[in-house]
């Protein structure tokens, strides 16, 4: 083990995939030599090449469209978009390429070898252009995997879980914590499963439920409500498509009660779908609304940010309206 | 002088500006309506089996198009679409590349699928979309793609295959690169070849692709079929400048404009690019000036937007016809076997139809198979239910109901 920031993380288990596959490619605006904006693919070009770890003309379709090629020729393609709130232009080759590869040809060609990484989310000043939440766009899509981690080592085990799937995956980085977040992290290799949600932490009166940076305010949020003598169970979902709808469902029939919190805007946010679903699969059970705590339905704002977000003290208001109905 | 724009300057003080048909880029012609080489052409190496398989695979396509045209008319498959009038740029483009090269086409290459070996009962299952099409009946007539064959399946968004053949090449060209330079270090084995329409060459991807393949120098031969359409849209409605080609040179790409109904130029152009291709690992672009002959496809009626006189103009300048020509006065071809084949292969193709049309749709599972290597929970779920639903309505259902287990 190793004490890694979130950028290590990455970057080790960047580091790994380039070793294991001669034929792997990290390409992206600025990710060469530069080691990109954020510098998760630091001396990864020296390692293995310019012709392996490459800087892209600024096109973000043009990023995703060589990487659907590069993948369907059966290289690793390791695709950077610089930030989320840049992979619209990309959105075609994703939404109607990547996702729909293997299903179109009826298995004669697919894309399974495609990770793209993209750092998403707020919390840095970087106002509309830096700092959205684009996961529920995609998560529209039949076809396409995604997953967000919270801390280093799910980091590393989730990107190389990304990487080692037979299928197109979009991995969200959480760029307020590249480097605030720090743990201990294996040197080596392993993986953790997709489509698995954690629970971080038990409890019986509420469960709570977020991903990403967003584990963070909600586990704030909870210590305020052990104070109050309200026990949350704490998960953390990990993978947005496909999710652990099971998981959830199996907290909220013991707890009763769930509070989803999420950055991205309320409307059609992916804690709609998940109200939605647990609502039927927990009807009997369930003791107050579902509740959920996200961004307003307007563009990320800069200046007031700190009132926009859905902060601790906004999530504890939740799970105390949760179970005080 | 270079310097950090990577721009020889060429200091002027003359202020003068450069037009955008400058360039006025040659069309190479090799082979005259008549057949004959012309005078100064030099006729590409190519030998009487290779021509033979040319001419015969352009002249299928053109009996499938006609018959299969009529089949859409007949309400037999909803749609159709035909590639009158560039059977000799597609076929002879094809015809100059290794079976193992990738082909990354638009939609309209029906030619050099068949050109690859694609036979008459799988062009038949894709468009009846039957249990056998290997596309599983999820798309529409014409959407073909066999991995066998290196020929990527269509997707009908415009111009997406284009940055992909890039990233495609871009693959094929690693394997020759010296990881310590970087450099190429030996021949490529196969490079991908990607067509597209003078329409696509609008949509953002064609730029991107184009970019991305001169920068980081992939070995992919563009093939843009200028044929005067896209849709309704005529060309002088859709770019200015000096065609297709003139973006090539823009981009920092080799270039070369060919008479797309010329067999013999698109075969030499094609060859000879390729040859770039495999010991430079660079792109190249090859822009053939062809003509639509017929509608874009079964749901438009380009009588409503050219005139009698343009269509008999081009009519008058067959690729097939001009190429048969060639083959008549080389000896390599007789008028009545030709006739005779023709005869068999209608009589082939309506068999195969009608065999095609009768094999069963594709089994319910097929709905969630392929969207992932393996069905994930919710769709397993969704899949079950669905199941259950028809297994209670079977009547309501009856391509499925009976075969469900």
């Amino acid at each position: 083990m190793a004490k890694m920031n979130m950028l290590h993380a990455i970057n080790s288990a960047l580091d790994i995939t380039m070793a294991e596959h001669p034929q792997a490619c990290i390409f992206g605006e600025d990710v060469g030599y530069f080691g990109g904006v954020f510098r998760a693919t630091s001396g990864l070009q020296e390692k293995y090449g310019k012709h392996r770890v490459f800087n892209t003309p600024l096109t973000e379709q043009g990023i995703l469209g060589f990487a659907n090629g590069l993948a369907a020729f059966g290289a690793p393609a390791l695709a950077e978009i610089q930030f989320a709130d840049y992979i619209f232009p990309a959105f075609d080759q994703i939404v109607n390429e990547s996702a729909k590869f293997r299903y179109r040809s009826g298995n004669e060609f697919n894309v399974g070898n495609l990770t793209i990484r993209t750092p998403y989310g707020g919390g840095i000043a970087g106002g509309l252009y830096h700092s959205q939440s684009p996961e529920a766009y995609f998560a529209h899509t039949p076809g396409l995997k995604l997953v967000v981690p919270r801390n280093p080592y799910q980091a590393k085990g989730l990107l190389r879980a990304c990487i080692k799937d037979d299928n197109p995956v979009i991995f969200f980085e959480p760029k307020r914590l590249y480097r605030a977040s720090t743990g201990e992290v294996p040197e080596g290799d392993y993986t953790i499963e997709i489509g698995k949600a954690e629970v971080v932490k038990e409890g019986k009166d509420v469960t709570v439920l977020a991903w990403g940076a967003q584990m963070e305010i909600i586990e704030q949020a909870a210590a305020k409500a052990e104070e109050a003598g309200i026990s949350c169970e704490i998960i953390d979902l990990r993978s947005i498509l496909p999710w652990d709808a099971e998981t959830i469902a199996k907290s909220v029939t013991k707890t009763g009660r769930l509070v989803i919190s999420h950055e991205a805007p309320i409307t059609n946010g992916f804690g709609a779908e998940i109200a939605a679903t647990i609502q039927k699969e927990c009807f009997l059970h369930l003791e107050s609304p579902i509740e959920r705590v996200c961004g307003l339905d307007t563009p990320y704002p800069l200046a007031l940010e700190k009132e926009y977000v859905p902060d601790a003290l906004k999530v504890f208001a939740a799970i105390k309206k949760s179970v005080e109905f | 002088m270079t310097n950090p724009n990577n721009i020889s300057l060429n200091i002027s003080h003359a202020l003068e500006f450069i037009d955008g048909h400058a360039l006025n880029i040659p069309t190479l012609k090799i082979l005259s309506e008549d057949g004959d080489i012309l005078d100064g052409a030099t006729a590409p190496d190519l030998d009487k089996e290779t021509a033979l398989r040319i001419y015969s695979t352009m002249r299928f396509i053109r009996l499938l198009d006609e018959r299969m045209q009529a089949a859409q008319r007949q309400g037999r498959i909803s749609f159709y679409m035909q590639c009158l009038g560039e059977e000799a740029a597609i076929t002879a483009s094809a015809a100059a590349l290794k079976q193992e090269d990738m082909i990354m086409a638009q939609y309209r290459e029906q030619a050099a699928l068949h050109y690859r070996g694609f036979s008459l009962e799988q062009f038949m299952n894709q468009l009846f979309s039957n249990e056998k099409d290997l596309g599983k009946g999820r798309q529409m007539p014409v959407h073909y793609g066999s991995n066998e064959l290196h020929y990527l399946t269509i997707s009908s968004p415009l111009g997406t295959q284009i940055p992909q053949a890039t990233g495609y090449a871009y693959g094929q060209k690693l394997k020759h690169i010296d990881a310590q330079s970087g450099e190429l270090s030996s021949e490529i084995d196969n490079v991908t070849i990607c067509y597209f329409g003078e329409g696509a060459a609008s949509e953002g991807d064609f730029h991107a692709g184009l970019n991305m393949a001169a920068v980081h120098k992939a070995p992919v031969l563009f093939f843009a079929r200028n044929n005067g359409y896209a849709i309704s849209t005529p060309a002088d409605e859709q770019f200015k400048g000096d065609g297709i080609a003139s973006r090539g040179v823009g981009y920092g790409i080799k270039t070369i404009r060919v008479d797309g109904a010329d067999t013999l130029a698109v075969y030499a152009a094609t060859q000879k690019a390729r040859e770039i291709a495999v010991t430079t690992g660079e792109p190249v672009l090859i822009e053939s000036i062809a003509y639509r002959l017929g509608a874009h496809s079964t749901s438009d009626d380009p009588s409503g937007y050219r005139t009698k006189d343009e269509e008999a103009e081009f009519k008058s300048n067959c690729p097939v016809a001009r190429f048969k020509a060639w083959l008549l006065k080389q000896g390599w071809l007789n008028e009545e076997e030709d006739e005779a084949q023709k005869d068999k292969i209608r009589e082939e193709i309506l068999a195969a139809l009608k065999v095609a049309e009768k094999i069963q749709k594709p089994a319910l599972e097929e709905l969630v198979s392929d969207v992932y290597d393996t069905p994930i929970p919710a769709l397993q779920k969704q899949y079950e239910e669905l199941k259950e639903h028809i297994k209670q309505h079977p009547d309501a259902y009856p391509i499925t109901a009976g075969r469900i287990k």
